[in-house]
């Protein structure tokens, strides 16, 4: 009995219960799974990744015909997963940081103009606006026999916005490395001029020499290398729109869904985080003669970062996980790709553990990329 | 300089610059102030004006009152005959007609029992009693019958607004210990219970509620043992649960750090074990602490249960669709379904933001 009182046994053997506990679990569901799958026979691992797939994807961020195998479906739904939410991020953070400043300002009208929307925003389901959305899209354009020719070439109808594409035959390349070198040179000149500026106090026209360093190697390839491009007019046919760049209304829905209820999000965020700059910042910069605009620019939101970054990041995760309501509109993203594979194959453990994973790996690859950016803006103390 | 020594003693120097500009005296500065400010004013209500507009035009202006489904078409404003044709479909999906009385009065009795006990001063050991012996029990007779003479009715026909509730309410009362349960294996000091406890959270919180619910509707009749079939219902409000554990053990971990450690070595040194410590003395301190943010966690709950309509079950969402697709008022009332649920849905989330503020007030006028 004496044993049983000593901590060291009795931690023991609560962690030896508990583990046990949950391996017999998963052990029992294991055998029972197989059991019920070799019953309805329904093949078990991975192997069906390298199959066709056989299924369109009306939306592909990166090429894919139905000839293409499982796996590469599934990597459609992951890019369009990350488009989607990446681009709702990006909108929404703007949007979201500009009602946020609104919502303290002190003009009343202003002020609770944005209070309202916020309201709004946070108080219905976002499944709800998503369905609204995509219904309003679909219901307010007209059919595609009668498409609204905006410009020439440019079609708005309820199957979405077509418009004229690009198609690169050669040198899409070669303009993209000269970008990034361009802005890179860009980054790298404005950091060692303000570094200058700061040491010397000697003024550059930072803004013309940037621009000069992103144009220059763009200006450069554009007149040295091979390019050919042509341009893909959509023409509309008796019964659908044939060529061009298809936005479709359930990406749009989607989009605009994810965006504004992100921007709803991080206005609270940013709001909570300027009021809990001390009132004294104010008022020192006030007394410096800063204006209110410079004072919040370049006292109060440089401060304010540090509150705002970590459940920025939640926000952000929320987002992406949020764009998994997708399949309720049929944006193919990677739970609605997954879900067809689901339902072709009948591998329903292997679909779902895939897109747990894929999930689980991309949040927590979320999360370092924003913790790298918190230690970055936190305060550095010596 | 000179001046400035007889600051004190000369006040008539700075008399001037102490008065405020006059133009900040006047109420309508705060809105026509500066040129800017004024063009602010301007747009917002320009803003406020058109949507103003738009929706008084839709809501009244244009909209049909009485009448059918071809007059509706004929009108571009909102068809409230689809409202009051549909109404009991949209609040108790296919509940038996003839017995939907039950659920009305289920609904009522659980909104008033919530209103009751949302008062701090009726908390208590008895007011946990009361919900679990009284009225519990008696939501679960009215809705499911069959004694007293009342119709069994099969969870296959629960719907609507009922279910709503159902699911975010009894998901959030069954998460709650859960959570606490997960929170405290979180801060364990013994690794393999650290571990599972953290694993679980981590993993949960880090994939979205609609593949927590796959799992429970697609994968879990997979694992299940011939012949044992789980009502589809019971598996939703389970996939709930977990889900909401996982996030209410985030809150409760702020609450339970929050606690100083000084509580649980004086808890030590009067000789308690470790479940007392924690349930006499830092659970209560720490789930005060949490008690508003888990109201609001409870918000986004309630809205999240929107999404089992994605695995066909028939929540308040999803009657509110299936009546707008009825053939008869197919492609009529397209918006009419959706703005009344988020006028619904609209006020109990407000409402209990409310009720979220009035208790971080409660708690701070007179506890700290």
């Amino acid at each position: 009995m004496s044993l049983f009182y000593d901590a060291r046994i009795r931690a023991f053997l609560y962690q030896t219960i508990a583990i046990g506990a949950v391996v017999f679990v998963a052990w029992m569901m294991f055998s029972t799974a197989s059991a019920n799958l070799a019953k309805q026979d329904i093949a078990t691992g991975f192997g069906f990744l390298a199959r066709q797939a056989g299924f369109v994807i009306t939306e592909t961020a990166i090429a894919y015909e139905p000839t293409d195998t499982f796996g590469r479906a599934i990597l459609v739904g992951i890019a369009n997963t990350v488009k989607v939410s990446a681009l709702a991020v990006f909108f929404g953070t703007i949007l979201g940081v500009l009602v946020g400043i609104g919502r303290l300002s002190h003009n009343p009208v202003l002020s609770r103009l944005m209070l309202a929307y916020v309201e709004a925003l946070r108080n219905v389901p976002l499944l709800l606006y998503l369905l609204l959305w995509y219904s309003l899209i679909i219901s307010v354009f007209p059919p595609v026999k009668q498409a609204i020719e905006m410009l020439p070439g440019v079609f708005l109808s309820n199957s979405g916005l077509v418009m004229p594409a690009m198609r690169w035959a050669s040198g899409l390349e070669a303009l993209v490395i000269a970008l990034v070198v361009g802005t890179v040179a860009a980054v790298v000149v404005t950091r060692v001029l303000t570094r200058r500026r700061i040491a010397t106090g000697k003024e550059m026209p930072v803004a013309t020499i940037a621009a000069f360093a992103i144009l220059l190697p763009l200006t450069l390839t554009l007149l040295s290398a091979d390019i050919s491009v042509s341009l893909d007019v959509p023409e509309l046919g008796r019964f659908r729109l044939t060529g061009g760049y298809h936005v479709r209304p359930e990406f749009v829905a989607l989009l605009i869904g994810l965006t504004l209820s992100a921007s709803a999000n991080v206005a609270e965020i940013v709001r909570a985080g300027i009021q809990a700059v001390s009132k004294g910042q104010w008022e020192a910069a006030t007394a410096l003669g800063l204006p209110r605009s410079r004072t919040l620019k370049l006292v109060i939101l440089p401060q304010a970062l540090r509150i705002i970054v970590p459940p920025l990041t939640n926000t952000y995760l929320t987002v992406f996980k949020n764009s998994s309501l997708a399949i309720a509109i049929g944006y193919p993203d990677l739970v609605m790709v997954s879900n067809t594979i689901m339902n072709q194959t009948g591998q329903a453990i292997e679909a779902i553990a895939i897109f747990m994973a894929v999930y689980l790996g991309l949040s927590i690859l979320i999360s370092l990329v924003m913790n790298w950016y918190n230690a970055r803006v936190a305060l550095r103390e010596r | 300089m000179a001046q400035f020594e007889g600051f004190v003693a000369d006040p008539t120097l700075m008399a001037p610059a102490a008065r405020p500009p006059a133009r900040d005296r006047t109420w309508l500065s705060a809105y026509f102030g500066t040129p800017g400010n004024a063009a602010i004013t301007i747009l917002c209500l320009g803003t406020i004006f058109g949507l103003a507009k738009l929706a008084i035009g839709w809501l009244f202006v244009d909209a049909i009152f009485s009448g059918t489904p071809a007059e509706c078409k004929a009108s571009s404003g909102a068809c409230w005959p689809f409202l009051s044709a549909k109404l009991r479909y949209i609040f108790f999906g296919f509940y038996p007609f003839d017995e939907q009385w039950r659920p009305l009065t289920a609904m009522l009795l659980f909104l008033g029992a919530c209103g009751v006990s949302m008062m701090p001063r009726t908390w208590g050991r008895a007011l946990a009693a009361v919900w679990i012996v009284v009225i519990l029990p008696t939501l679960y007779i009215l809705m499911a019958g069959g004694i007293f003479g009342l119709t069994p009715v099969p969870t296959t026909q629960w719907g609507g607004l009922p279910l709503s509730f159902m699911l975010s309410f009894v998901g959030l009362a069954c998460a709650l210990p859960l959570g606490i349960a997960l929170a405290l294996a979180r801060a364990s000091s013994l690794p393999a219970i650290r571990v599972l406890g953290v694993g679980f959270i981590e993993i949960v919180r880090g994939v979205p509620l609609i593949s927590i619910l796959f799992m429970a509707t697609v994968m879990l009749p997979l694992f299940m043992p011939d012949g044992i079939t789980i009502d589809k219902l019971l598996r939703a409000q389970v996939a709930i649960i977990l889900f909401a554990a996982a996030y209410i053990a985030e809150i409760v971990r702020g609450g339970l750090q929050a606690v100083p450690k000084g509580q649980i070595e004086a808890g030590h040194s009067l000789g308690l074990h470790y479940w007392q410590i924690m349930r006499k003395i830092v659970l209560p301190q720490a789930l005060k602490k949490v008690i508003p943010p888990l109201v609001g966690l409870f918000i986004g709950f309630f809205q999240d249960t929107t999404l089992v309509t994605i695995v066909g079950l028939l929540d308040f969402l999803d009657t509110v669709r299936t009546a707008m697709r009825d053939p008869q008022w197919q492609g009529i009332a397209v918006l009419e379904g959706y703005v009344f649920a988020a006028v619904v849905y609209f006020f109990f989330s407000a409402l209990m933001g409310a009720y979220s503020r009035f208790l971080e007030q409660y708690f701070r006028t007179t506890h700290d």
